[in-house]
């Protein structure tokens, strides 16, 4: 820059400079206030709408929720009477299955991914391609919206395989739609293992699967945890899946091969095919307060994986 | 020893089975949905499946014009409506509230995305749609467009605020700091720097809101109407336009799938095919967006 360029410069500055003799201070300040108080109205405005659905649910099906409302069985077909029992007993028979189905899998292919991934022994390019794929695989998984899960486990467990629409076909295509959740949240807690505790056991001697076994997941039990119970959730309130596979008998299940409605389901039947709002209401107030409980024990659990980590440094 | 490294090669090939079973399932909901689908490209054509807005299966019309439309106005007016909120909420979350409020918001964010779907379903069918029919339209039912955007909107909430949220704290703390030593203040910063710096992970959020929309299932059907039917307005007035019942790609597969046979099924198959590509069209462009992200 030479020197003529630096005066007119330092000229547009001196002139810049006395412009804001009359500070725009107050405005922006006043603008800031206006802005930041339609953020806080927004942020009500999202309670209001949390308080107003959960709220009207609850206190609207609360009063229907009794030891018997729970514990008998729905009539089924066109008629809303009776409890609620046997959908229960099918939900917990479902998240039974789909969790025993898709837990080991995800967490050995969370475990294949994070802990083999860096391994450069025999062809790693290979390897590493194929782990590209995988997580391709787990985010495609994770987007497929869940009527198309369905779909694929009407055609392939109900039809193909002549599973029927069963829990065992409900299960397998629950599973498939949890499977990315685990994964995940699998992964993202074995790479908070400090890489000295796999050192350490190595160094001792041990192999890599003991290493694995006995010092890397016990230190990441929380996170797997959480992403259990995450698909816990996912299963209870997932309807469109278990609609095209589940069959929705109102009977108790008697095995794996038998028809059941989850909750989700038996209120999407007595919203659709019924008059029985009362009944729809109480059911999505046990929903909810499933889901409130779910999401407390997830919040247990992660605080003392946060514990956790503050003891590991 | 031997036994030992024995067991670990083992467990190795064990662990590499689970890895590529996720990509197997990907095959085979690409294999299965696809191969079902095929009499009925073939049969009636893409032409006539993709243009045509009659569906009437037991006449042998099969197009689907009809519910992509309804797809894409509901998830459109959804986004219109759930988008600035969710945005503000999220700005709210990581800039603007005290810790206390934080925490509680971001509990609250997390049980709108627990509830069940068919709970929103159903609180539209009780509370919604009998407000919306005392709008006053020969006609209205206070089943359609109007009522599960609503829905939708309130649905879609907490993906995009988390996503969002989330992409707003990835900015660096030293932009933000540069800003405020410049005399901006926190509001000019979050306009002009913040947002700005965070800009691909909130079209991410926003990509996911609308995935997240066009494939809800069972609210939609409790609450859109779902009649087949091209959206026209009601009356003179165009705004009647939101108040006609339509139906979904996703609707109509989950409302034909237990009774159809034959053609009628492969075409429920078809239309699954229609929405997968468009979810993927709109996944992979959610993506690269973020990618270029990281990379800037």
């Amino acid at each position: 820059m030479n020197r003529a360029e630096l005066k007119a410069s330092s000229a547009v500055q001196s002139a810049a400079q006395k412009q804001p003799n009359r500070s725009n201070l107050k405005q922006r300040h006043l603008s800031q206030k206006f802005a930041f108080g339609a953020l806080w109205v927004g942020g009500a405005l999202v309670m209001l709408i949390l308080l107003v659905v959960v709220g009207y649910v609850i206190t609207n099906g609360i009063r229907e929720v009794t030891w018997e409302f729970l514990t008998t069985a729905p009539r089924g077909g066109l008629s809303g009477e009776g409890g609620i029992s046997t959908t229960i007993v099918s939900t917990v028979y479902l998240i039974g299955l789909t969790i025993v189905i898709a837990t080991p899998l995800g967490i050995g292919a969370a475990i294949f991914l994070t802990e083999y991934a860096g391994e450069t022994s025999v062809g790693s390019k290979f390897l590493r391609s194929l782990i590209n794929l995988v997580h391709f695989g787990v985010e495609t998984l994770a987007g497929i919206p869940s009527i198309i899960f369905g779909l694929f486990g009407f055609a392939l467990f109900v039809s193909v395989l002549h599973f029927g629409f069963s829990l065992l076909s409900a299960g397998l295509a629950g599973a498939c739609l949890v499977l990315p959740t685990i994964i995940r949240t699998t992964e993202e807690s074995l790479l908070t293992v400090p890489m000295n505790y796999r050192e350490a056991s190595l160094a001792l001697g041990a192999t890599k699967w003991q290493t694995i076994y006995q010092v890397v997941l016990p230190a990441a039990i929380p996170g797997i945890i959480t992403g259990i119970i995450l698909s816990v959730a996912r299963v209870i309130s997932e309807t469109a899946v278990f609609y095209v596979t589940l069959g929705g008998s109102a009977r108790m299940p008697t095995s794996i091969f038998s028809s059941g409605r989850t909750l989700a389901l038996h209120l999407y039947y007595l919203a659709m095919d019924t008059n029985a709002f009362d009944k729809a209401m109480a059911t999505g107030a046990v929903l909810i307060i499933s889901i409130i409980l779910i999401n407390l024990i997830i919040d247990f659990v992660s605080s003392k994986l946060t514990a956790g980590l503050r003891e590991n440094q | 020893m031997q036994r030992r490294y024995r067991i670990d090669k083992g467990i190795k090939y064990l662990l590499f089975f689970s890895a590529i079973v996720s990509i197997i399932i990907v095959f085979l909901i690409f294999f299965f949905i696809f191969q079902s689908s095929l009499p009925a490209f073939q049969q009636i054509g893409l032409r006539n499946i993709l243009l045509e807005t009659t569906w009437r299966p037991t006449n042998g019309q099969y197009g689907i014009l009809a519910m992509i439309v309804g797809s894409v106005m509901v998830t459109f007016m959804a986004i219109v409506m759930g988008v600035p909120l969710a945005l503000g909420a999220a700005i709210f979350l990581a800039e603007v509230a005290p810790r206390a409020v934080q925490n509680v918001f971001r509990s609250a964010i997390q049980l709108l995305a627990g509830i069940p779907s068919v709970v929103y379903g159903l609180f539209g069918m009780v509370v919604l749609v009998p407000i919306v029919r005392r709008i006053p339209v020969p006609g209205n039912s206070g089943y359609g467009l109007l009522s599960a955007a609503i829905v939708l909107a309130v649905m879609i909430l907490p993906t995009i605020t988390s996503v969002t949220e989330d992409a707003l704290r990835a900015v660096p703390r030293s932009y933000k700091e540069a800003s405020l030593a410049l005399g901006a203040t926190h509001w000019q910063t979050i306009i002009h720097v913040m947002i700005p710096a965070a800009k691909s992970g909130i079209i991410a959020a926003l990509i996911l809101g609308v995935g997240r929309a066009i494939g809800e299932t069972m609210a939609m059907i409790m609450v859109i109407g779902n009649s087949v039917i091209m959206p026209t307005p009601l009356t003179d007035n165009p705004l009647t336009i939101f108040l006609r019942q339509a139906r979904t790609l996703t609707g109509n597969i989950a409302v034909e799938i237990n009774y159809a046979t034959g053609l009628h099924e492969s075409m429920l198959f078809a239309t699954g095919v229609v929405l997968f590509i468009l979810i993927m069209i709109i996944n992979a462009s959610a993506h690269l967006i973020l990618r270029n992200g990281e990379r800037s």
